[in-house]
């Protein structure tokens, strides 16, 4: 869910349900990291509650656009850990089968 | 100190922080009344008055970014995550912890308990069992669901202890039998004078094929981490019951965690500011508990310290605690470089449970993206 206004589409806070700190922080780093930001933070409003906040401030591109932007960034860093980390493993165990032969 | 005209001043290269702030970027300080420079430096505009753009390229990242495996077993591994930011390293460690599902036990049928356990705590002790299935072949069961083959797993527990024994004896874990066809136990509500004696009685699941049948299970049968303690009976007492397991998440209960714990450490680093000789390098050799120091011969007898195992340090900070040694030694900690370590509890082995992780984040954006547009 978004809030924002139609006049000033560069500034909003969007609703994310079911969500916690394991997304949003993640999406706070990217979002820092993303030059059109000139703000960004979030809020959990109250801990029982599974939602958060996550408010956006740019330099004038649409607020909703670079928070999807940074989402894809996210994805595309996870999916490189991933391979990576895929890659490490095999490898690790490959050397570990011929050490032992 | 002369006064050097500002244009005689040595040119700093370009795109580069100067030395010390490029330290208190990357290390966090740790001196003996306090650690300084915890904080991460993430806005991308943050050095911009000095002409230098902190924003993260994704092919920057790509180049920079290392995993190595330290330690790899059935159980647990040890891994580096080598230039990544602490909120994603934080991201994955929090997923394996609480939001990858695991099978365990949910519901017991107690038929007969004459141990001096109580059945709720019984309940509990044996949903704690770890159980060695791949919870990805399972569903999740709401709440009006039917138990089915697909999202149940049985497993009977029958254990006497007669009464002549003359001893105590134990109930271990080993000792719950899987039942591939689900409960037997018939429901109350079913009427035992049915009229049709070839129908089969409804029982508390409702299996429509056995679960060995299946080419997953045909060959190994699903078992649970066996040596655990269920239960001490005395002569004559009886556990009879059914316990049924499904999958869940470890936010809901920590039994359905997959690991017994997934935690990162930055790495250490020890700095030797100053050459540390004789007297002294045997003293700062003595201070450290983990044994991070060793001694090294140099020319006429002489020693001096070096730093053979910074990994080992744990930056208890007591060879910098005396006065004057924090000007020989100085600890930091590598904000990018994380010491992984994950120990699984056996339903899946702990590079699966990374891997994982690590899809269910990417989930996670994913929804986002798609709710968003």
């Amino acid at each position: 869910m978004e809030h924002g206004s139609y006049q000033d589409l560069s500034a909003s806070t969007h609703t994310l349900n079911d969500e916690d700190h394991t997304l949003a922080n993640s999406l706070r780093f990217t979002l820092n990291q993303d030059p059109r930001v000139a703000l960004c933070g979030y809020s959990i409003p109250h801990p029982s509650e599974a939602k958060v906040n996550i408010r956006v401030q740019t330099t004038g591109d649409p607020a909703k656009e670079v928070l999807k932007d940074s989402c894809q960034d996210l994805m595309m860093i996870c999916q490189h850990v991933r391979s990576t980390f895929e890659q490490a493993v095999a490898d690790f165990k490959n050397n570990e089968g011929s050490e032992s032969q | 100190m002369p006064k050097i005209p500002l244009w005689d001043l040595p040119e700093l290269p370009k795109n580069e922080l100067p030395l010390h702030l490029q330290l208190q970027k990357t290390r966090v300080f740790c001196n003996n009344d306090a650690p300084t420079h915890t904080e991460n430096i993430h806005y991308s505009g943050a050095y911009a008055s000095m002409g230098i753009d902190n924003s993260l390229r994704l092919d920057e990242f790509k180049k920079n970014f290392k995993v190595k495996v330290i330690k790899l077993n059935e159980d647990d591994m040890e891994f580096d995550l080598i230039g990544i930011d602490a909120s994603i390293a934080n991201a994955f460690r929090r997923i394996l912890i609480s939001e990858l599902p695991t099978m365990a036990i949910e519901k017991v049928l107690v038929a007969n308990s004459s141990s001096v356990v109580q059945d709720e705590v019984l309940a509990h002790r044996l949903g704690l069992i770890p159980i060695k299935v791949d919870p990805r072949l399972f569903d999740y069961m709401s709440e009006n669901d039917v138990p089915n083959e697909k999202n149940c797993i049985v497993f009977k527990l029958h254990f006497k202890n007669p009464r002549g024994s003359g001893e105590r004896r134990t109930v271990y874990s080993n000792d719950l039998k899987w039942l591939p066809f689900g409960s037997e136990y018939v429901l109350p509500t079913e009427n035992s004078n049915s009229s049709d004696p070839n129908s089969k009685p409804k029982t508390y699941t409702s299996y429509t094929s056995s679960q060995d049948s299946l080419p997953e299970f045909s060959t190994n049968p699903i078992t649970v981490t066996p040596g655990i303690i269920i239960s001490k009976l005395g002569p004559g007492q009886e556990i009879e019951l059914e316990a049924h397991a499904c999958k869940g998440l470890g936010k809901t209960h920590a039994k359905w965690s997959p690991v017994a714990t997934a935690w990162y450490r930055m790495l250490p680093e020890v700095i030797l500011l100053k050459d540390i000789e004789d007297d002294d390098a045997e003293e700062l050799v003595k201070k450290c508990p983990v044994n991070v120091f060793d001694i090294e011969d140099i020319a006429k007898g002489r020693k001096r310290a070096t730093v053979a195992r910074p990994r080992a340090c744990t930056l208890c900070r007591e060879c910098i605690r005396e006065p004057g040694w924090e000007e020989k030694v100085a600890l930091r900690r590598v904000k990018d470089h994380f010491i992984f370590t994950i120990e699984s509890t056996g339903a899946l082995p702990p590079e699966v449970l990374f891997t994982e992780a690590v899809q269910i984040l990417e989930d996670k954006c994913e929804r986002v993206i798609t709710e968003m547009s």
